[in-house]
């Protein structure tokens, strides 16, 4: 399906039908997640009471910033190796969104977290290595975009970027198992806020209360097809740019 | 491959180092410098100071990476060294190594041969000093070949030194962790060997990388 779409006519005329079917479907799933989130299911005082809430906006996002890193890199691996267009404008657009998950994944988590360790940054930062791994992700992401609109032209600026990507995703699982590390052997507070006093397993395990899960799981639809839908639309006008830049370029040669 | 144009990158980059200004003494004088301020910033009281003491030597070396890395390829890229460089097939990455390497042992390096006597200063206990020198080293090259990608890629834009900060900080995460892990739990703890496995895979990739970014830069 990917190499279907590879070609520019047929992911223009795509993307034209996909972007309002996909936002819609996740904007409808992630209310209906909200809405069962925020106000239907009751809140569980082992958690944090009415906090654990932020779950449901958290944990989706949690799981969307480490795919759109992926992503990220993979797009970039494409455009490296096979030079196709729409990779790297793929990429381009990628980076912007993932950068929102995962500020939006590190807000959530910070909100969700002030009651667990007692109120403070200080215990909220040093305390979890999660969210640790979060803000260095988000970093990542704020390099590449930074990388990008550093260089002059656009064939140079997208070369660098996919290097980057790539040097990023190997990194990727190194940096995740240094901050876990680093969390549990350190002097500071060894707990998280996901097992404090709980005695079932961590909240986004498997094992969860299954009126959570399911709320989860369609929050996690919804921000997946959300995601694509920004994406998506991003690379459309990406692509209307390059094009009208061309037919700028076509009338002044015209005339 | 003749081994010449890695030795005149090697020695090209080291009077380089030299030239500019007090030559080593430059970076002796700025960990000596920052360490001088600790006292300054967090208060005198011993204990406080041998704790925290090896973990700001270790912000030190990170930002000392980044200062002096800021130049290294732009020069080249300036003055045409790196097109002479690029004719020769193959080499480039090479090259690029040798330069970080030597930067490295210019002002990196010069923190390790400063260690005992900071560390005396500050009051950390003695049997930390082999772990941290050993530490300093080692992650101080993981800084130094992150940072020289980070360099790399930024090597034909203007004025580099905050994007090379922003690209080259998180990955300097794994190898800062294990370093200050290994000081406090000395060298028969797992952090050691992490602490090499970071070394040895930032030798294996950054040089591929750089020398990558380099032949894009020079286009």
């Amino acid at each position: 399906m990917l190499s279907y779409l590879a070609n520019p006519l047929r992911f223009m005329r795509f993307s034209r039908l996909a972007v309002p079917i996909s936002f819609g479907l996740g904007a409808v799933l992630i209310g209906w997640s909200l809405y069962n989130g925020l106000l239907v299911v009751p809140p569980d005082e082992r958690q944090g009471g009415d906090l654990m809430r932020a779950m449901f906006t958290h944990v989706p996002s949690a799981w969307l910033c480490m795919g759109l890193y992926a992503a990220l890199a993979g797009a970039s691996f494409v455009w490296y190796i096979w030079r196709h267009e729409l990779a790297d404008v793929a990429a381009r657009a990628i980076a912007p969104i993932g950068a929102g998950y995962t500020a939006l994944c590190f807000i959530t988590g910070s909100i969700w977290g002030q009651k667990g360790w007692g109120a403070g940054w200080h215990n909220l930062i040093l305390g979890d290595s999660r969210l640790m791994s979060v803000l260095v992700l988000f970093f990542l992401f704020l390099g590449y975009i930074a990388l990008r609109a550093a260089l002059e032209t656009r064939q140079k600026a997208a070369r660098a970027a996919a290097i980057l990507a790539m040097v990023g995703i190997v990194n990727v699982p190194i940096i995740k198992v240094s901050v876990d590390m680093w969390q549990t052997t350190t002097i500071h507070q060894p707990s998280s806020v996901l097992s404090i006093g709980a005695p079932e397993p961590r909240a986004d395990d498997e094992g969860m209360n299954p009126i959570y899960l399911q709320q989860l799981l369609w929050g996690f639809a919804g921000h997946s097809l959300f995601a694509a839908a920004m994406i998506l639309m991003l690379m459309r006008s990406e692509v209307y740019t390059q094009q009208a830049d061309r037919h700028l370029a076509l009338k002044l040669e015209g005339s | 491959m003749s081994p010449s144009p890695l030795l005149s990158a090697f020695r090209s980059s080291l009077s380089e180092a030299w030239a500019s200004g007090a030559g080593v003494l430059l970076p002796l004088g700025f960990f000596a410098g920052t360490a001088a301020l600790v006292p300054f910033t967090l208060g005198s009281e011993a204990e406080l100071l041998s704790r925290v003491g090896p973990g700001i030597l270790w912000l030190a070396l990170a930002l000392s990476s980044m200062v002096t890395l800021e130049r290294v390829f732009q020069a080249d890229l300036q003055d045409g060294a790196l097109d002479l460089w690029l004719q020769d097939a193959g080499s480039i990455s090479l090259i690029a190594a040798i330069k970080t390497l030597t930067h490295w042992l210019v002002s990196g390096f010069p923190l390790v041969l400063l260690t005992p006597l900071i560390g005396f200063m500050l009051g950390v206990p003695p049997e930390k000093m082999v772990p941290a020198m050993l530490g300093y080293a080692m992650g101080g090259l993981v800084f130094f070949l992150w940072g020289g990608v980070a360099a790399a890629l930024s090597a034909s834009v203007a004025r580099a030194g905050l994007l090379i900060a922003l690209i080259a900080l998180p990955l300097y995460v794994p190898a800062l962790i294990f370093g200050v892990q290994m000081v406090d739990a000395g060298m028969a703890s797992p952090s050691f060997l992490f602490l090499c496995a970071c070394t040895l895979f930032a030798l294996g990739v950054a040089p591929a990388a750089m020398g990558a970014a380099l032949r894009l830069a020079a286009e």
